[in-house]
């Protein structure tokens, strides 16, 4: 078998796992309607403006991403599989696998929210689809890819369910304040090309996140 | 009994040169000086008291651990081999290794070839499940297998793919008398056909070591 194929396996291992287990999705469903639900509640009858609206879009997901995202290392850690896997391939091949995994998991969680989000709160209204789903899939691959590191690391540590949020906010803010400006764009339906600035902050990020983690994940791993 | 099909036809030789290894939990010494060297067609065994550092040693050796001082160096067919590049070459049987509860017996071991980059025997696959005595429980869920099926199950795990050197952290633990002589099969032939480290203080275990090192008094014999 050819070993590019090792991160596919683990990815197809992850979603198998996920489907019989719902570790993560059961999780990351409750907290979603509960987070819509609450927001919708509290926006009542009031007229929200647009770039506040755009901001809570972007507190759920992040909220979200974070009760499910650690959850590809932390049951690795809690089940005592982490050093089964450590024996069986290198940490690199674990890395790609679980981060595919986590850019599918919050690809589709951004997708569902965003859907709900854009049919459930009347006042929001999206001009620019185009820009809006650009910036969806980049923010979400942007987060995946600084929150498989740290679910890596949180997952050694006592107190795993606090610190996941609390170290990942400093190190998303960049991406979440980029995430929002690009919304707030798509909302006021500008061109493409005003956004491009925003989604070259989104890419960099994303590469910046993901070489990165390549080079330390190893160091995480197997430490 | 020699079973050389679970075996590669061509033996490969392995060389462990462990020196001056030590282990430091929190300024408290558990074990220092450990020097030991082994080679192909050798077993090596570790025994001690409980909380000697049988199995801290057993992860160290695997790189599952790093030691605070000392050097560790595998050369397999002539070549050094980092300690992160070691999983091709060794199995390891032992109760802190767990396998996936959701999948079924057979699917951990597809699962675990998958993964090691390795093609899916299923002959042998259903070879060693017939083994080890699981074959007729391979499509239940591990999580329903007793604490003996599940060690049975990582006996398998841990000869997928024929590895040159086998460890063994308590190789008896939870195994009824069948299963006890099947691990007694499986030590005699690693032996014979790679190297063989296991840690245990089963005097009948010992019995397979060519040497022993004794973590009370640090010494080999």
């Amino acid at each position: 078998m050819m070993t590019g194929l090792i991160p596919y396996q683990i990815f197809v291992k992850e979603i198998i796992s996920e489907f019989r287990t719902r570790y993560a999705l059961n999780a990351l469903m409750m907290f979603v309607v509960t987070t819509l639900t609450m927001v919708v509640f509290s926006l009542g009858d009031n007229d929200v403006p647009y770039e506040i609206l755009s901001g809570m879009l972007w507190i759920i997901i992040f909220f979200s991403a974070m009760s499910g995202l650690s959850r590809t290392f932390v049951a690795e850690e809690e089940r005592g599989t982490s050093l089964t896997l450590r024996l069986l391939t290198k940490a690199t091949n674990v890395y790609i696998g679980k981060l595919m995994y986590n850019i599918v998991l919050i690809c589709s969680l951004s997708v569902f929210i965003a859907l709900a989000y854009q049919f459930i709160i009347d006042d929001f209204v999206v001009q620019s689809q185009s820009i809006f789903w650009v910036t969806i899939l980049l923010g979400s691959i942007g987060l995946a890819g600084a929150s498989t590191i740290l679910a890596a690391i949180i997952a050694k540590a006592n107190t795993k369910g606090t610190l996941f949020p609390v170290l990942s906010f400093p190190i998303l803010l960049p991406l979440l304040l980029t995430c929002i400006r690009a919304t707030v764009l798509a909302v006021e339906g500008a061109f493409i090309s005003e956004a491009l600035k925003d989604f070259q902050i989104l890419i960099s990020f994303a590469i910046v996140m993901i070489a990165a983690s390549v080079m330390l994940f190893n160091f995480v791993w197997n430490d | 009994m020699v079973n050389s099909q679970f075996y590669d036809k061509q033996m490969r030789s392995l060389t462990l040169k462990v020196e001056n290894v030590a282990r430091v939990f929190a300024r408290k010494t558990l074990f220092e000086g450990i020097t030991f060297k082994i080679s192909s067609g050798q077993s090596f065994a570790v025994t001690g008291k409980n909380g000697s550092g049988k199995s801290t040693l057993v992860k160290i050796l695997c790189g599952l651990m790093t030691s605070s001082r000392g050097t560790i160096q595998y050369t397999v067919d002539n070549a050094v081999v980092p300690i992160d590049e070691l999983f091709p070459h060794i199995g390891l049987v032992s109760p802190y290794l767990n396998m996936y509860d959701e999948f079924s017996g057979e699917e951990n071991l597809q699962l675990f070839a998958k993964i090691r980059g390795i093609p899916v025997d299923q002959k042998y696959i259903d070879e060693l499940l017939q083994r080890c005595t699981i074959y007729e429980h391979r499509k239940k869920e591990v999580r329903y297998y007793s604490s003996g099926m599940k060690q049975r199950l990582k006996y398998c795990a841990a000869l997928l793919h024929r590895p040159v050197l086998l460890y063994l952290d308590e190789p008896s633990a939870n195994l009824d008398e069948q299963g006890i002589g099947v691990v007694r099969e499986v030590m005699q032939e690693q032996k014979q056909n790679g190297s063989l480290i296991f840690a245990t203080n089963d005097e009948l275990d010992l019995k397979y070591a060519d040497s022993i090192l004794d973590l009370n008094s640090l010494k080999i014999g």
